[in-house]
C-alpha cells in the first residue's frame, strides 16, 4: 500500500525536487525502452500565462457597460489587406489546425459543425481537406504545410483562407510523425503513402526557404486563387518579433502565433517542454512588430496556445490580438479526457485528465483515433453541439469582461486594462505589476 | 482552327495573364512572350490547353498545373511545376531547385539539368531530366518516377518512400534508406516508355540503374537511430 503525504512526513521521507518521481519514472522508461517519449498535447509545465494577468474593471475613472443590456460586439474581419473575400467571423475564437489522420473523421466533422453554428472558422491540418469538414464548415482555413500531403489546387480553391504553416508552438523547428497505427487505408490514400507505415512530415517546405522565397510563394498562392483568399502565415513562438515582421514583409494578411502551450498530435516530450516560448511572452512581441510596421489591426494577429476561458480570450485581445485559436480546449469540449471514460483510460495506463497519447490511436473518446470502433463512439452531432456551447461560453465570458472595462466591442480591450500579479508576467506582457505603475524593463 | 492568343508580359500585367488563363471553359493555344524571369507564370491552370512561354521564367512556373500542356522555351527557376496534378510541363533549358516538388501527377521534362531537390516530396509525377540533378533529389519521394539521364548529386532518394528512380550516370551518394534495385522487364519497359514520352527514345535502358526504398526506416526503431 502506498504512503499518504502524512505517512511520508511522519517517516521523514523527502522527495527530491530535482529527481522527483516523474523524473525517476522518465529515466526508468528511457532505460527500459531506449527511445524518447512521444506524446500529444502541449507543454504541461507551469509557465507564466494569462492567469497571471488581471483586468482593471471600470469604477470612478472608467465607465462600464450594462451587463445584459448594452451591446458588446464580438465580430472580427480577418484578411482584408489584399484578399477579395476576407473572412468576417461572428466571434474572435477560431478552431486551430488539426488533421484528419490525427483526428477521426467524425471529430473533424464535429469541429466544423460547432464552429459553423457560432459563425467562426475551423482549419484543416496535415493530410489535406476531407469532404466532411468542408461540407460542415461555414469557414474553412486550408493549411499549406511542408509535407504537402493531400495538397491539391481544387481544395485550395474551395478554401475560405489559406494558412502557410511554418511551425507550431508545440514543436517550432520540428516536422511531424503520425505513427503507423493511425495510417488507415483512407489516411494513407489521402497522403499517397503505404498503409500502416510511420508517416513523417517534413520540417521545411520543399520549394522555398527563407523570407524572400516566402514572398514569392505567397504571391503564387494568390495568383492561383485569383487574389480571392486571405493568406495566413503561422509560426511557432520563438523569435516572434522577427518572424512576425518577416511574415508581414512576405505579404501575410494574417499572422498566427502559436505559443509553446499549443497542442500537437505526436511530438517528443523533450521538444514540447523545452523548445519555444510561452504564449504570454509571444503576444507582446508580435504586437510590437506589427506596430513598428504600422500594420497593427490591418494585418490581423491570431494567438493560440493555452486558451481555455473567455478571460484568456479577452487578455490575448487586450494585449493586441485580433482573434485566438483553440485546439486542445476544443478537443476537451468534444469530450476528450472526459471522466466517463475513466475505466478505459486506466486500461491504457492513464487517467481522465492526464491522457495525452494521441499518437497511439487508442483514444477511448474516439477523437484522436482512426480505429473505426473507437471513432464510432463519438457522435459528431453531439460533439458539434458541445463545441458550440463552449464557444458561446468563451464569447460571453469575454464580453462580460469587456463590458466591465467599458468596451462596446471586445476588440476595444487594450493593455491599459491589464495588470500583472507576478513580476515575470509583468515583464513579458509589458503591463504594470498590480498596485504599481512599474513595468519591468521600463524606466 | 482556333487562333493562338498571345500575351506579351512587357505590355500586360502577369495578373491579367493568369486571370485570362483561369477563365471558365478555356480552350485553344496561348503564347506568353517576354517573361523576363517573372515568377508564377501560368500557375493554377486547369484546362486542356497548350501554353508556350517564350523565354526564361522565375519561381513556380506552371505551379499546380492541371491538364494544361505547358512548354517553356528557356530556363525555369525554383519549383517549376510544383504540385502539378496532371498535364505536362516541358522545360527546354535548365531548371533550378525543387523542380516538380510534391507533384501528384502529370509529366515534367527538363531537357537540360535540374538543380538540387529535383522531385522532392514527389507524389505521383513522372519527371525526366535530360542532364544531371543536384543534391537531395527525390528526398522523401512518395510515388511516381524520376528519370535522370545524367548524374545525380549527393543523398539521392534520401528517406524515399515508394517512388522509383532511374539513373544512367553516376550517383554521388545515396541518401538514407535508398538502395539500388534490380531492373526487371517491367522496369525496362516502364523506363523505355518514359524516355520515349520525353523524346529520348534512343537510350539503351540497360545502361540505367534503378533506385528505390529499402523500406527499413518505414517504422521508427531505436536500432535505426544512426541512419537518420
Amino acid at each position: 500500500m502506498s504512503h499518504t503525504t502524512d505517512d511520508r512526513a511522519r517517516l521523514g521521507l523527502r522527495e527530491s525536487a530535482t529527481f522527483d518521481r516523474q523524473t525517476i519514472a522518465a529515466i526508468h522508461r528511457a532505460a527500459e525502452t531506449g527511445i524518447y517519449d512521444i506524446r500529444g498535447w502541449g507543454a504541461k509545465r507551469a509557465l507564466p500565462h494569462f492567469d497571471d494577468l488581471l483586468f482593471l474593471g471600470a469604477s470612478m475613472s472608467r465607465y462600464p457597460l450594462e451587463g445584459y443590456r448594452e451591446r458588446c460586439d464580438t465580430d472580427v474581419v480577418l484578411g482584408d489587406r489584399h484578399a477579395k473575400h476576407p473572412l468576417h467571423l461572428d466571434i474572435p475564437v477560431t478552431i486551430a489546425g488539426m488533421s484528419f489522420g490525427a483526428l477521426s473523421g467524425p471529430a473533424k466533422e464535429a469541429l466544423g459543425r460547432g464552429a459553423s453554428e457560432v459563425g467562426t472558422s475551423t482549419t484543416t491540418g496535415d493530410g489535406g481537406m476531407t469532404p466532411e469538414e468542408r461540407g460542415q464548415s461555414k469557414y474553412l482555413v486550408y493549411q499549406y504545410l511542408p509535407s504537402r500531403y493531400g495538397m491539391n489546387p481544387d481544395d485550395l480553391r474551395k478554401a475560405d483562407a489559406i494558412e502557410v504553416v511554418l511551425g507550431q508552438g508545440a514543436k517550432p523547428g520540428g516536422g511531424g510523425m503520425l505513427l503507423g497505427q493511425k495510417i488507415s487505408p483512407r489516411v494513407a490514400g489521402m497522403r499517397t503513402l503505404p498503409e500502416g507505415i510511420d508517416q513523417r512530415s517534413a520540417c521545411r517546405h520543399p520549394d522555398w526557404t527563407g523570407p524572400d522565397d516566402l514572398t514569392i510563394k505567397i504571391n503564387e498562392l494568390r495568383e492561383i486563387t485569383d487574389w480571392e483568399k486571405p493568406i495566413y502565415v503561422k509560426v511557432g513562438a520563438t523569435r516572434t518579433y522577427y518572424d512576425v515582421k518577416l511574415a508581414v514583409h512576405a505579404g501575410a494578411d494574417v499572422v498566427v502565433v502559436d505559443g509553446m502551450q499549443g497542442g500537437t498530435a505526436a511530438t517528443q516530450e523533450v521538444f514540447i517542454e523545452h523548445v519555444g516560448i510561452p504564449t504570454l511572452a509571444a503576444v507582446p512581441e508580435a504586437v510590437r512588430a506589427l506596430q513598428e510596421l504600422d500594420v497593427h489591426r490591418d494585418v490581423q494577429l491570431i494567438v493560440s496556445g493555452g486558451i481555455r476561458t473567455g478571460a484568456d480570450v479577452a487578455k490575448a485581445i487586450a494585449l493586441g490580438a485580433d482573434a485566438v485559436a483553440i485546439g486542445t480546449a476544443a478537443l476537451i469540449a468534444l469530450g476528450d479526457n472526459h471522466p466517463r471514460y475513466e475505466s478505459d483510460y486506466r486500461k491504457l495506463g492513464s487517467a481522465a485528465g492526464f491522457f495525452d497519447d494521441f499518437q497511439d490511436g487508442t483514444d477511448p473518446a474516439g477523437i484522436s483515433t482512426q480505429d473505426p470502433e473507437l471513432a464510432a463512439r463519438f457522435d459528431p452531432l453531439e460533439g458539434g453541439r458541445r463545441l458550440a456551447n463552449y464557444l458561446r461560453v468563451l464569447t460571453m465570458e469575454a464580453q462580460t469582461i469587456a463590458r466591465a472595462c467599458g468596451k462596446g466591442h471586445v476588440l476595444h480591450l487594450e493593455p491599459e486594462d491589464l495588470v500583472a500579479v507576478t513580476i515575470e508576467a509583468a515583464a513579458m506582457a509589458r503591463v504594470p505589476l498590480a498596485g504599481t505603475d512599474w513595468i519591468p524593463g521600463r524606466a | 482552327m482556333e487562333q493562338v492568343r498571345a500575351f506579351d508580359l512587357r505590355a500586360i500585367p502577369l495578373r491579367d495573364v493568369n486571370s485570362a488563363l483561369h477563365a471558365p471553359d478555356l480552350s485553344g493555344e496561348f503564347v506568353i512572350s517576354h517573361p523576363d524571369g517573372a515568377h508564377s507564370v501560368a500557375v493554377g491552370m486547369d484546362a486542356a490547353v497548350k501554353v508556350t512561354v517564350d523565354g526564361h521564367v522565375g519561381y513556380y512556373a506552371a505551379g499546380m498545373n492541371q491538364q494544361a500542356e505547358i512548354v517553356i522555351n528557356g530556363n525555369a527557376g525554383t519549383g517549376v511545376a510544383e504540385n502539378m496534378m496532371s498535364g505536362s510541363v516541358w522545360v527546354k533549358g535548365d531548371a533550378s531547385q525543387s523542380a516538380g516538388a510534391s507533384a501528384h501527377g502529370g509529366v515534367l521534362v527538363v531537357e537540360g539539368n535540374a538543380a538540387a531537390r529535383c522531385g522532392i516530396s514527389m507524389k505521383g509525377i513522372d519527371i525526366v531530366i535530360g542532364g544531371n540533378v543536384g543534391h537531395m533529389s527525390a528526398f522523401m519521394a512518395q510515388a511516381g518516377r524520376l528519370v535522370i539521364r545524367g548524374d545525380a548529386g549527393e543523398a539521392l532518394g534520401d528517406s524515399i518512400y515508394e517512388a522509383r528512380i532511374y539513373v544512367r550516370g553516376e550517383v554521388a551518394s545515396l541518401g538514407a534508406d535508398c538502395i539500388a534495385k534490380e531492373m526487371t522487364r517491367e522496369h525496362h519497359q516502364e523506363l523505355e516508355h518514359l524516355l520515349k514520352a520525353a523524346g529520348f527514345e534512343g537510350d539503351d535502358t540497360s545502361t540505367y540503374t534503378r533506385y528505390g526504398s529499402a523500406r527499413s526506416l518505414y517504422h521508427f526503431h531505436v536500432d535505426n537511430a544512426g541512419s537518420y
